[in-house]
């Protein structure tokens, strides 16, 4: 049988629609999964309470702890390089051969897989300086991981910033770095912090990276030397191993939560963003 | 002095700039440096062809965890890239203003979910499926390849929609003009000019399964052995890493790290693949 063009073009609409809205119903099946089993675990005690028994009773307080821990470490690191890399390329340079080696080495260090970062963080920051599996250790190998992401928002959002708000600065008499630290900075700042939440996201969901630079112990960490285990970790050892099913739906609940969260919150910013832009 | 104040913001730009990127020279040294001995030991050629992974017996040979891997990623990308694809022709062509905005956070919220997520849901939902309809353990390459599929979906779709979206507007108006279908535009106008950004999201999206770990390690299985068919279980050279640092020493260990050279080395060419291909189309 021979299709005519109309036929075709049915067909084809109808195998799109379905390939979309196959993908949302996925989506929808796997959050909702997660959050009917997980959300009757969620209670305060589950919140505050530190895990016993090797996480068959108690809480996942201070896994909790752990990860806020580690993702600061990360950010602290992270965000400055980043953000300074961002302004060099899109302020101090033309394209030249540094700029595409940085720019050839942000998007390899995008694509570098997880479990690489944590082999390197074993290797380097827990042997090779002596960090032991610590905080420490886990943040900063995120750090290396959320670096790209960090870069390529930043300068995007820099390279956003109108020529003409430049131009006007430099015709007031403003000098460079007063141009970029008073005018092209608060006016991408939005898009900056849109790459560092972003990055907050990654840092929690990360699993492979942090098992072999921070640990899997599971008290409540008092100092950024201590070894921790992640939210993310934690739901992994709880669910591969059997442990318990119940705390594992709940901590995964917890995580889709704070996800679902995090992009909401990046959404509505990116949404005020191009809004303002437009009424300009 | 005012000179050198007006510069020194430069400067310390550039500074964070190059410690940035010296970011991946100090991964590639220190992976090369613990990994490369054992594959001089070995033998390259016995490594990586080896059929026998045996680190009691000072056996390293990773050949079935090559297969392994290239099976998992090819069968994400035989589910993954072409519903990936329609669902960036969706994105970009045919949906209403007011799902293009759930339908696109949505994909970034599948971005956001831990790999640790998926491969639980996988382990409840799909395993049992495979095992109780389609025979063997369930844990397995169909199994993993199907998890990755949705894992590789955003990568594929939001490099795909740029490049859609990206293509002059003359384009379609001209094809749809000349009295072609919508569907025939797409075709036969828009899909082929994308193509080489298409190819990009494809090439980083099959990247991206080859790197999975953790999602992996909990439904493919992980045994150490030649597949027959896709309902076997398989190990991957991820999961070789993820399932033997935590008690690995010495020269098993090593083993790993080479194990690990391996993988970067898989993905820096695909990566710079990807890269050259979207930079020779930007470039025109």
């Amino acid at each position: 049988m021979r299709l005519n063009a109309r036929k075709k073009e049915y067909i084809a609409k109808a195998m799109i629609w379905g390939a979309a809205m196959s993908v949302m119903i996925v989506l929808v099946a796997i959050i909702l999964y997660i959050l009917i089993r997980g959300l009757p675990v969620l209670s305060f005690s589950f919140l505050t309470q530190n895990p016993y028994n090797m996480g068959r009773s108690g809480g996942i307080a201070s896994t909790i702890v752990g990860t806020i821990y580690i993702t600061v470490v990360a950010l602290l690191i992270a965000v400055p390089f980043g953000i300074g890399t961002a302004f060099y390329l899109a302020e101090y340079t033309r394209d030249s051969i540094i700029t595409r080696i940085i720019r050839f080495s942000a998007e390899s260090l995008a694509g570098i897989p997880s479990i690489i970062y944590g082999l390197f963080g074993y290797i380097f920051f827990v042997i090779y300086l002596g960090m032991g599996w610590s905080i420490l250790a886990g943040g900063l190998t995120l750090a290396f991981m959320i670096l790209p992401t960090i870069i390529r928002t930043s300068e995007e959002a820099i390279r956003a910033v109108p020529q003409i708000y430049r131009e006007s600065s430099f015709s007031l008499g403003a000098t460079k770095w007063q141009t970029i630290i008073k005018t092209v900075f608060p006016s991408a700042i939005q898009g900056i912090v849109n790459g560092v939440i972003l990055s907050v996201g990654r840092c929690i969901a990360e699993t492979a990276a942090v098992i072999f630079t921070a640990g899997s112990v599971l008290s409540m960490p008092t100092s950024i030397f201590d070894s921790t285990r992640t939210m993310a970790v934690h739901f992994f050892i709880l669910a591969s191993e059997g442990v318990s099913m119940q705390n594992a739906f709940g901590t995964a609940a917890l995580l889709i939560i704070l996800i679902f969260i995090i992009n909401v919150g990046v959404n509505s910013l990116v949404n005020r963003f191009i809004s303002k832009n437009q009424k300009r | 002095m005012r000179k050198f104040k007006e510069n020194l913001p430069g400067y310390i730009f550039l500074l964070l700039a190059l410690s940035s990127i010296s970011a991946l020279a100090l991964i590639t040294g220190f992976i090369v440096v613990r990994g490369a001995p054992i594959i001089t030991d070995v033998g390259l050629k016995e490594f990586v062809f080896g059929m026998s992974w045996a680190p009691s017996l000072g056996e390293y040979g990773i050949f079935p965890m090559i297969i392994g891997t290239v099976s998992v990623a090819l069968g994400a990308g035989l589910i993954g890239v072409p519903i990936g694809i329609c669902c960036s022709i969706f994105l970009s062509e045919f949906a209403p203003p007011v799902i293009t905005t759930i339908f696109r956070p949505a994909i970034q919220l599948l971005a956001g979910i831990p790999s640790v997520v998926y491969g639980f849901w996988g382990l409840i939902f799909i395993v049992p499926f495979i095992r109780d309809y389609l025979g063997g353990p369930g844990l397995s390459i169909l199994a993993a390849s199907i998890i990755l599929a949705i894992m590789i979906l955003p990568t594929v779709i939001s490099i795909s929609e740029v490049s859609l979206l990206a293509l002059p507007k003359q384009y379609k108006e001209g094809a749809l003009a000349l009295g072609l279908t919508h569907w025939q535009t797409i075709r036969f106008v828009m899909l082929p000019a994308a193509k080489s950004g298409i190819v990009a999201a494809v090439i980083l999206g099959i990247g991206r399964a080859i790197g999975e770990t953790m999602a992996v390690i909990m439904i493919v299985g992980n045994a150490v052995a030649m597949p027959e068919s896709i309902l076997d279980p398989v190990r991957t050279l991820t999961t070789n890493i993820g399932i033997e640092m935590g008690y690995a020493t010495g020269v098993h260990q090593e083993a790993l790290f080479a194990t690990g050279i391996v993988l970067f080395i898989v993905i820096m060419i695909l990566n710079a693949t990807a890269q050259y291909i979207t930079r020779k189309k930007s470039k025109k």
